[in-house]
């Protein structure tokens, strides 16, 4: 695919000392990832990373639902930077879209309302007799393994590429809605072209698919999915991607946003049982891939370890296809061995078919 | 496919895919009557239409999305023209907007 | 003898030029190029008559070429006063008067990156679309025929985001002429020209507007595209509102024409600063008013004609070059 202006956008991305911030809903839909960002930011980069126990939720999802107000918001927001301050950190990582969303959007609100700045100030020292500096930067966590990408590159076991066809892998990369669609100069590589995930798969082998309905959004939108009789509208979203996407067979999806990845994987499930409409080779579903296990996998990380069996869709087309080992019967055993349960056979999950689905090829 | 009560269903596009639409029809009617082309969307026949001061038709929207290649439901909408002509007598292009009711009947009766 | 400076060697430049010589007084043309013609010399034909672009210029040009108008090609004009002009070189050239002729930028497709200007082929500018007209070749990046073809008006124009909040007045008829002489070339293909307003302001531009959906069946649709996209079949898929019906539109296109607008010279702010000059909001020259002293500056002796004070066509800047004439010979005199 290509790009004229992604180098146009940069942003400085601090080199060591994180403070990290959690995602409400990751660790429920993809356990491993972001277990496996501070292992390969700890282990592998040597980086020195702080996964505070102490920090809360952002409550976007609140604020975005027109449950938690401005106000309250911005104060929960000057928290986190008071106990990033107060251990001694200045980085500001993030792990979730929706929160980086919030952390850049109240900064520039602050900058430009310097009233609401003194507001939060007086509201968090009320509340919790804390103060607060801002950050000396502000990244979310795939900004982070964009800046290492070459890093991982050179320790990298294997590449995005087709084991059997030596050729590369073809991948969708997606991009969450308020990653660089709120400030464009925020995200690498702007919001029409970001550069972020697919320079990644530019430095893994990979290969970048462009096709109709890149830019479009997942159909996640908070209150719009929040509400069951809203659903339709959600899903039909990522049904717009999915089929706009189909044509070009791609081998998996990547994206950067808790909401996204988890959409694009689940909703397929959905929309199979719903119109009997599946994707993917053999109709069996097109994997979804956070960067984090994109960045395992390379990495040489068991793809069990990487939270990979909580998928919706399959992944093992993928990893036999890259030549991943990995033990078919350990799927489904958790921490110390200990079974964790099965889902019930579906289409996406690779079982046989008891009905007929039109399967987009 | 499981039998499961899921409370919604995938919203169908609204949106006008000219791809997918056949302009077959569409080009006859422009063919046979090239001025309708000319319109550039002033509203004046919408303004005085009898039948559009009392129900919801719109003949400006009806003939502009016959010539994007949505026929569905326009014959029946032009059913409601009373045929009174006050639209012809303002519309800035000339166009025979009667005419058009008229063509539209005759060659979008099967949508 | 008396000697104004003109700078800028376009159309208004060399009318300008003209006239002044005509009236006995000395003329130097400053003119970055090395050439004089300015933009029209990209330009093919010129709306609405289809005129070849090449007979105005070529007849000034020939004018010029016979005349004693002192003619500097390849050097431009870094500072002004009433009094003088220095060059980029350095050198100081004395005056009795200025007259600023140096017109406006294309404005660069590529900042609205949603449209994929240089990075999809086959989203092309209206001046690129000129210059194949120039060249002979007019299609597809692979020699074929286009089946269908989207026009865009108010490309860099009217538009907050890339900071051009005025209107470009002459893309509206621009679009209108190429929708019509690539319908003459491709009678086969279909064109649409997505518009947010027709402004069709000049005599003859108004029909030539409906001729081109009369007798063209050329599709004018009243809404902004937000993107276009690659296809797999290696088309341009765009996306509308189809504003008269209120729904979204897409649809797939062999080829994306992008209007674009006419901006202010990035120099126009160091020239203002040096000689005292107001500009105006869009980063044009601002005329002393825009009606009796519409060619002069706010200082005596300064002077403006054409497309430095605001997006125009060529009648209209051929008008201030003669207009331009009379308020220096006053001056002077």
């Amino acid at each position: 695919m290509r790009r004229a202006t992604w180098s146009e956008y940069q942003k400085d991305i601090a080199d060591d000392k994180y403070y990290y911030a959690r995602s409400c809903i990751r660790q429920n839909f993809f356990p491993g990832s972001e277990r496996a960002f501070l292992n390969i930011l700890s282990k592998d980069l040597g980086k020195d990373i702080l996964d505070d126990p102490a920090h809360s939720s952002c409550t976007g999802i609140g604020y975005h639902s027109d449950i938690v107000p401005l106000e309250t918001i911005m104060t929960v927001v000057a928290r986190q930077f008071s106990l990033m301050n107060e251990a001694g950190y200045e980085n500001f990582v993030t792990s979730c879209i929706t929160s980086f969303g919030i952390y850049t959007e109240v900064l520039a609100t602050w900058e430009e309302f310097p009233e609401t700045e003194e507001k939060t100030r007086e509201n968090l020292y009320k509340a919790t007799g804390r103060e607060f500096t801002k950050p000396k930067s502000l990244a979310h966590t795939s900004d982070i393994i964009f800046h290492f990408r070459d890093l991982i590159a050179d320790k990298a076991v294997r590449r995005l590429v087709n084991r059997a066809t030596g050729e590369p892998l073809k991948v969708v990369e997606h991009i969450g809605c308020h990653y660089a669609k709120i400030f464009p100069k925020s995200g690498i590589g702007g919001s029409e072209f970001p550069y972020v995930l697919a320079g990644m798969v530019d430095s893994w082998g990979g290969e970048c698919v462009d096709y109709p309905e890149r830019r479009h959004c997942c159909g996640f939108g908070f209150r719009n999915y929040l509400v069951q009789a809203n659903r339709g509208y959600s899903i039909a979203n990522s049904h717009k991607k999915l089929e706009s996407m189909a044509p070009y067979h791609p081998d998996f999806i990547v994206a950067n946003c808790p909401g996204c990845t988890m959409f694009l994987d689940k909703w397929q499930y959905t929309i199979a049982e719903m119109d009997g409409r599946t994707y993917g080779e053999n109709g069996h579903g097109i994997p979804v891939l956070t960067y984090e296990e994109m960045a395992g996998l390379v990495l040489g990380y068991d793809p069990w370890e990487l939270g990979m069996q909580m998928h919706q869709v399959d992944v093992e087309p993928l990893l036999d296809k890259m030549g991943v080992d990995y033990d078919p019967s350990a799927k489904y055993l958790g921490r110390n061995g200990k079974y964790i349960g099965k889902p019930e056979a579906a289409v996406v999950n690779g079982c046989s078919q008891d009905f007929i689905y039109d399967i987009k090829v | 496919m499981a039998a499961i009560e899921w409370g919604f269903s995938i919203n169908r596009p609204r949106v006008i895919d000219v791809d997918r639409n056949n302009l077959r029809k569409s080009d006859e009617i422009l063919l046979e009557m090239p001025e309708l082309q000319s319109c550039i969307g002033c509203g004046a026949c919408t303004a005085s239409c009898t039948a559009g001061n009392l129900t919801n038709f719109n003949f400006r929207k009806v003939h502009t999305l016959v010539r994007r290649g949505e026929y569905q439901g326009a014959y029946e909408e032009m059913n409601k023209c009373m045929l009174c002509g006050k639209c012809r007598l303002l519309c800035p292009r000339g166009i025979n907007t009667r005419g058009v009711v008229m063509l539209i009947k005759r060659k979008l009766g099967d949508f | 003898m008396e000697r104004v400076i003109v700078i800028g060697g376009g159309i208004a430049g060399m009318k300008t030029a003209l006239d002044l010589n005509r009236r006995g007084i000395g003329v130097t043309i400053i003119e970055k190029e090395n050439r004089l013609g300015g933009k029209v010399l990209g330009w093919h034909r010129l709306f609405p008559t289809f005129t070849p672009a090449n007979e105005v210029v070529d007849t000034l040009k020939a004018e010029v070429a016979s005349s004693e108008i002192d003619v500097r090609l390849g050097t431009c004009a870094t500072a002004l006063t009433e009094h003088s002009v220095t060059l980029s070189d350095g050198t100081v050239l004395d005056c009795d008067a200025v007259v600023l002729c140096s017109g406006f930028t294309l404005f660069d497709a590529r900042i609205k990156e949603e449209y994929g200007y240089g990075i999809y082929d086959n989203v092309i500018t209206s001046a690129d679309l000129e210059e194949m007209f120039n060249q002979g070749r007019v299609g597809l990046k692979n020699g074929g025929r286009p089946r269908r073809i989207a026009f865009l008006h108010c490309v860099g124009s009217r538009d907050e985001k890339v900071c051009q909040r005025h209107c470009s007045k002459v893309c509206c008829v621009t679009g209108v002429k190429q929708a019509i002489e690539m319908k003459k070339l491709f009678p086969e293909a279909d064109v649409f020209n997505f518009y947010m307003d027709i402004r069709m302001f000049g005599p003859g531009y108004e029909e030539l507007y409906r001729e081109a959906q009369q007798s063209y069946n050329i599709h004018f649709i009243r809404g902004r595209i937000s993107e276009a996209s690659p296809t797999i079949e290696g088309r341009l898929q765009i996306k509308a509102e189809d504003t008269l019906t209120g729904r979204p539109l897409k649809i797939s296109v062999d080829m994306l024409v992008l209007l674009i607008g006419m901006r202010s010279n990035d120099d126009n702010a160091s020239l203002a600063e040096s000689a005292g000059l107001q500009l105006a909001q869009s980063g044009f020259m601002a005329p002393r008013d825009l009606f009796l002293s519409n060619v002069r500056s706010n200082r005596d002796g300064i002077f403006y004609a054409g497309t430095v004070t605001a997006p125009k066509s060529i009648g209209e800047v051929l008008n201030e070059g003669a207009a331009v004439a009379d308020a220096v010979t006053e001056y002077l005199s």
